[in-house]
């Protein structure tokens, strides 16, 4: 839209070539001057220069839809309404039917936790047939620290869908929609989103995963400023993709130790000094997400996994469409289940907290 | 120099300059045939520069202009004064927040919500664009609302449930005031609320300046919108922008039209922000993104942040409400009171 021509966009030929002149030759470049330098670069009258970008601006304008029409929309052409099941009885609930389509969704939480079993288990869901409660399409794994394992995938189907995978052929087609991309650098995985948006144009694909993010900066900068820069792209890029192609997109993240004791205040509040001595706990480490803070408003959906006391949560951080609930799961031989379907309200800031705690019991899981 | 004031191309100028009109009171005196000669332009653009010449004259009170009392484009304090008080304002569902606001968020005017990601930013602004639908009968403004949305966070499912419990919230307080049942029944439908929400998916920045100069006719078009939210500001030019002084100036002609817009219209404009980090006096401290130069842009600045376990809004910037903070929640109806014991609004 923004790199449409604009001698293409039906402006008297006297003025259309005095911008080809000047060579202001797409609506980009017109629109990143403001009118005053429009003004002196194409020594022209205040008054044409308002009235070739109102035009312009109409052009380039994105089209409107009423709410309601979008919600109607949604009900009829998609899945859930657009969303993808996730089987997770209470997650599901609160995410008003699945994982949503067109925005991104971000896992985030410590090493071992159970980001990638989520995963795993999202992609079969996404590849199997409708009756089933699947989108019956293609998933594409990002798989950036080689994480991904194929036996367990097909454990989770078996476990889960037995009539399915124990029938002939049929774990070898399911297993054939999800297809595996390794990149090993940043430029690797720009080309790998180009290749996924070719993909996704062809409307095969219904489900992307990057498994995960925090790596692929992580090894390339050093300090957080242009690690945060170098994602920007990426970041607006695959939100777009989410948004035209209607699908979901699972991120996932890592955790990074906090520098400084006192979490980040504005200029007028008042800094509380009372620090409270159980957060200085040996063991329970204080994290936070990595990315920074740009990268968190970008997500639309934050569901934080942690570990308190020997016990794994997972919790709606942020969410437009769901209150502020953490329920407790455990990793099982069929992946990821929830013990409590009801889930815990958490009040105030904590439902954005990670922790930590009883690293051994992380690795006691039953498979 | 007062001839370049002038809304007109450079070289036009530079003709009036070699041919001698340094001042505007000089282009003024002359006649149109008198200045089509001299400066070698036609009859309708030399009418065209008289035009512009004395009004950009009438603004400047140095030219002695006798005529004081219809200055172009100006309006008196008392008319103004007058209009503020029955200006109906747009209410949030949260008494104490409505409080602080004056009785909520007024129109002709740009207010500016900021806050860490998941304080209920896009929350709020769903909550307006349900509540200035309020009709009128009802203490609302009965009009429409415009949603501007550059992150993809606008989720139809939270619309129609703010939506349903606004409608609920509605019969509830008739069937208190009305004893006629007749009379209570409301006549809103959830999804006539969410039919008059107009909505624009925005993608890059170039896109949110096309939409921004195009309100204009959108609204000339549909006269009752009287709210327009854009979620979020921030967002497009945040993503690799290399020129930071071009962005700058894009976003305050961006400020100005949308200030422009809601005078003409008498609309409400509500920009929400996002925040980021800055090294002010020693430490890391959390401030609204965009920078210095976009904090003077708008009218009213609110700060929404966490206070323990509540979250609270706070008034940072506005030439008429007092600094103050009140807490609010986010409930699965919307934004309401918070239900904590302590109901005192703090003034800092």
């Amino acid at each position: 839209m923004a790199n449409k021509l604009i001698k293409q966009m039906g402006l008297p030929n006297s003025i259309a070539n005095i911008f080809t002149a000047r060579n202001i030759i797409t609506a980009k470049d017109a629109l990143s001057l403001t009118e005053f330098e429009l003004m002196e670069q194409l020594d022209v009258g205040m008054a044409e220069v308002k009235s070739a970008m109102a035009h312009i601006s109409e052009v380039v304008c994105p089209p409107c839809q009423t709410a309601l029409l979008l919600m109607e929309q949604r009900v009829r052409d998609e899945r859930s309404a657009g969303h993808l099941p996730t089987r997770l009885r209470g997650l599901d609930e609160a995410l008003c039917g699945g994982i949503p389509f067109g925005v991104v969704t971000e896992l985030v939480g410590p090493a071992g936790i159970g980001k990638t079993q989520f995963c795993l288990k999202l992609s079969l869901l996404a590849s199997l047939p409708e009756n089933c409660g699947g989108l019956d399409g293609r998933v594409i794994y990002i798989d950036v620290e080689s994480k991904f394992s194929s036996t367990r995938l097909i454990q989770i189907g078996i476990e889960n869908f037995p009539e399915i995978f124990l029938k002939k052929g049929m774990a070898q087609e399911m297993a054939g929609r999800i297809v595996i991309l390794r990149p090993t650098s940043l430029s690797e995985f720009t080309e790998s989103l180009h290749h996924v948006q070719v993909s996704l144009l062809q409307k095969q694909v219904k489900l992307l995963i990057i498994d995960s993010m925090a790596a692929l900066v992580l090894g390339e900068h050093d300090c957080g400023a242009s690690r945060q820069q170098a994602l920007g792209w990426h970041v607006s890029f695959i939100k777009s993709l989410a948004e035209f192609s209607r699908i979901p997109i699972v991120v996932t993240n890592q955790v990074r130790s906090q520098i400084g004791d006192e979490p980040l205040t504005f200029s007028f509040q008042v800094r509380s000094h009372s620090i409270k001595k159980e957060d200085r706990a040996a063991y329970d480490s204080h994290l936070v997400a990595a990315l920074g803070i740009n990268w968190a408003h970008a997500v639309t959906i934050r569901l934080v996994l942690e570990a308190r006391s020997g016990q794994r949560f997972i919790k709606l951080a942020k969410s437009p469409i769901s209150p502020p609930l953490a329920f407790p799961f455990n990793i099982t031989s069929s992946g990821l289940v929830l013990l409590d379907d009801d889930g815990i309200e958490m009040k105030g800031s904590e439902i954005n907290t990670i922790h930590c705690q009883g690293q051994k019991a992380l690795f006691n899981s039953e498979w | 120099m007062e001839v370049g004031m002038l809304p007109i191309s450079a070289s036009k100028r530079g003709k009036l300059l070699a041919a001698g009109y340094t001042s505007l009171h000089s282009i003024s005196r002359a006649s149109a045939s008198q200045l089509a000669t001299d400066i070698e332009v036609s009859q309708d653009e030399a009418c065209e520069i008289l035009k512009y010449a004395s009004q950009t004259s009438a603004l400047d009170p140095s030219i002695g202009n006798s005529n004081t009392s219809n200055l172009y484009g100006g309006q008196t304090a008392w008319t103004m004064l007058n209009e503020e008080k029955f200006s109906t304002r747009i209410t949030t569902s949260c008494v104490d927040l409505d409080n602080i606001l004056g009785g909520g968020i007024t129109c002709k005017e740009v207010t500016e919500l900021g806050g860490v990601p998941g304080i209920g930013k896009t929350q709020i602004g769903i909550q307006l664009a349900v509540n200035v639908q309020i009709p009128l009968e009802y203490g609302g403004l009965g009009g429409k609302a415009i949603y501007i949305d550059t992150e993809g966070s606008f989720m139809v499912e939270r619309v129609l449930q703010i939506a349903e419990a606004c409608i609920e919230d509605m019969s509830e307080y008739s069937n208190h005031f009305h004893n006629n049942v007749q009379d209570c029944e409301v006549k809103m439908h959830p999804n006539s609320i969410l039919e008059n929400i107009f909505c624009f998916r925005v993608c890059s920045y170039t896109e949110q300046i096309a939409l921004v100069n195009y309100l204009d006719k959108f609204i000339e078009e549909h006269k009752d919108v009287k709210m327009i939210i854009i979620d979020s500001v921030t967002f497009h030019f945040r993503q690799d922008f290399e020129d930071m002084a071009l962005r700058t100036r894009l976003l305050n002609e961006m400020a100005l039209k949308l200030m422009k817009l809601a005078r003409k219209f008498c609309l409400a404009v509500v920009l929400l922000n996002q925040v980021t980090t800055k090294y002010i006096e020693g430490s890391y401290q959390l401030t609204l993104a965009l920078g210095d130069s976009w904090s003077h842009s708008c009218t009213n600045r609110i700060i929404l942040f966490w206070n323990g376990d509540e979250r609270h809004a706070y008034i940072d910037k506005s030439p008429s409400l007092k600094s103050a903070s009140a807490a609010y929640s986010v409930t699965t109806r919307g934004i309401r009171n918070s239900n904590s014991s302590c109901k005192r609004i703090k003034i800092v």
